[in-house]
């Protein structure tokens, strides 16, 4: 019984509702994209899936579709704002963990949390704005186009050993993985 | 909200909003000086990607082929099951088999293969018949103005104006890179067209018709330049080969 009440009472609610439908939204548009990108990139990949007509318009309107829930919940989710706001800031205790990684620090994010989400929030607006030049390159300059599609190919493959190393983070961060999917967590 | 997030919350540096603006400012500096850096990295890497065992440096967008097909799967042939067809406006249509093809008289040619996505592959070695032998060993009728050329993984076509499918440089390619083509590459006969972005150089080839016009083919009807001129077409200014 004692056990039960320090745990209810150290639960803390980490996520809304809300937070939570727009990171899940978020996991599957990228997983698509990272999926249909390989595809399109990877010789062995793309031998082996082909119908590259297809497989490029998936790429393309999961990408267009990307900023949309996300725009959503910045208009919509005072707790994602908050969230973006602590995101956004960095104290004295996130230099010290970046420097030394300790576990316990005072707040709702570390300071490689933070970094992932600024990589994150940083990438989809130039993999949008270089995919739209690759897609529909028409009006712009005709370098353009090659610059667009090295800084898209470059960009995917930081976004892939980002996203690859967020997904093994939570999977070994049992209480974190807990808070992003039900919401509560006793992780404080 | 405890005080402690709370003034987590508004003071603090501004460490994200920097991140997310210096990747934009990066981002622009690459759309626009990008395909100079392509070049450079290209051109230095060449000697390192060349003799990559691994395929790893496939990954860096410089440089490689990159292996694209329309179908589900990469169609497969052995060159002993290969047949290749010509037919239409000919006057003696014919099937050659990988043999009979081979035993013609052989052109070679080193050039560099580019992709309209934006690859370049330099200086590739081809061995193959000119079409252009082909086409006179069928006798082509006076009304024929265009050659449709037939994929055998069942969907691919590609097609070229008489004009076009005459010249010196395109050829019907059974050597490629100093080995028989790969499965890969369109093997085991594969067409080239040197002087045209790589979408017009049809792999896995098992046909060629002599046409009356020139009959758009699979990329062309999506929207690719019929005349797929290297640096003149689909928007792009790549040095021609």
């Amino acid at each position: 019984m004692v056990a039960k009440t320090l745990r209810s009472e150290s639960e803390a609610e980490r996520f809304s509702g809300g937070e939570r439908a727009l990171h899940w939204v978020n996991s599957t548009l990228f997983i698509v994209l990272l999926l249909t990108a390989s595809a399109l990139y990877v010789g062995p990949l793309s031998a082996i899936v082909g119908r590259r007509d297809l497989v490029k318009w998936i790429h393309v309107i999961c990408g267009l579709a990307l900023p949309l829930p996300l725009a959503l919940a910045a208009w919509r989710s005072a707790p994602f704002r908050a969230d973006a706001r602590r995101l956004n800031r960095f104290g004295p205790e996130d230099w010290k963990w970046l420097r030394r990684r300790r576990t316990n620090i005072p707040g709702k994010f570390n300071a490689g949390q933070k970094l992932n989400a600024a990589f994150i929030a940083g990438a989809i607006p130039v993999m949008l704005a270089t995919g739209v030049i690759m897609k529909w390159f028409g009006p712009f300059p005709l370098p353009w186009r090659t610059g667009a599609t090295f800084v898209h190919d470059l960009m995917a493959i930081a976004l892939f050993i980002v996203i690859v190393g967020h997904i093994v983070k939570a999977l070994s961060d049992k209480p974190r993985l807990d808070a992003m999917l039900r919401g509560r967590t006793d992780v404080r | 909200m405890s005080a402690e997030s709370l003034q987590e919350a508004e003071v603090g540096t501004p460490i994200g909003r920097r991140v997310v603006l210096g990747m934009a400012a990066v981002g622009a500096a690459g759309v626009l000086f990008g395909s100079r850096v392509q070049d450079w990295l290209g051109n230095t890497l060449a000697p390192i990607t060349a003799r990559d065992g691994t395929g790893l440096s496939s990954l860096l967008p410089v440089g490689r082929f990159r292996i694209y097909s329309v179908t589900g799967s990469l169609p497969s042939k052995l060159a002993a099951d290969y047949h290749l067809q010509v037919d239409g406006l000919v006057d003696k249509p014919f099937t050659l088999t990988f043999d009979e093809l081979t035993a013609m008289p052989a052109t070679g040619l080193t050039a560099d293969f580019q992709c309209v996505t934006g690859w370049r592959v330099h200086e590739v070695p081809w061995v193959g018949v000119k079409l252009r032998d082909l086409l006179d060993r069928a006798g082509v009728k006076h009304r024929a103005a265009g050659v449709t050329f037939q994929s055998f993984d069942g969907l691919y076509t590609e097609s070229l104006s008489m004009d076009q499918a005459r010249r010196d440089d395109v050829l019907v390619v059974y050597r490629m890179e100093r080995k028989p083509v790969s499965r890969n590459h369109g093997g085991p006969v594969r067409l080239y067209v040197a002087p045209m972005y790589g979408y017009k150089s049809c792999k896995w080839l098992e046909r060629i018709t002599v046409t009356s016009k020139v009959v758009p083919g699979y990329w062309e009807v999506r929207g690719y330049d019929q005349d797929a001129w290297i640096g003149k077409s689909n928007g792009r200014e790549d040095a021609p080969v």
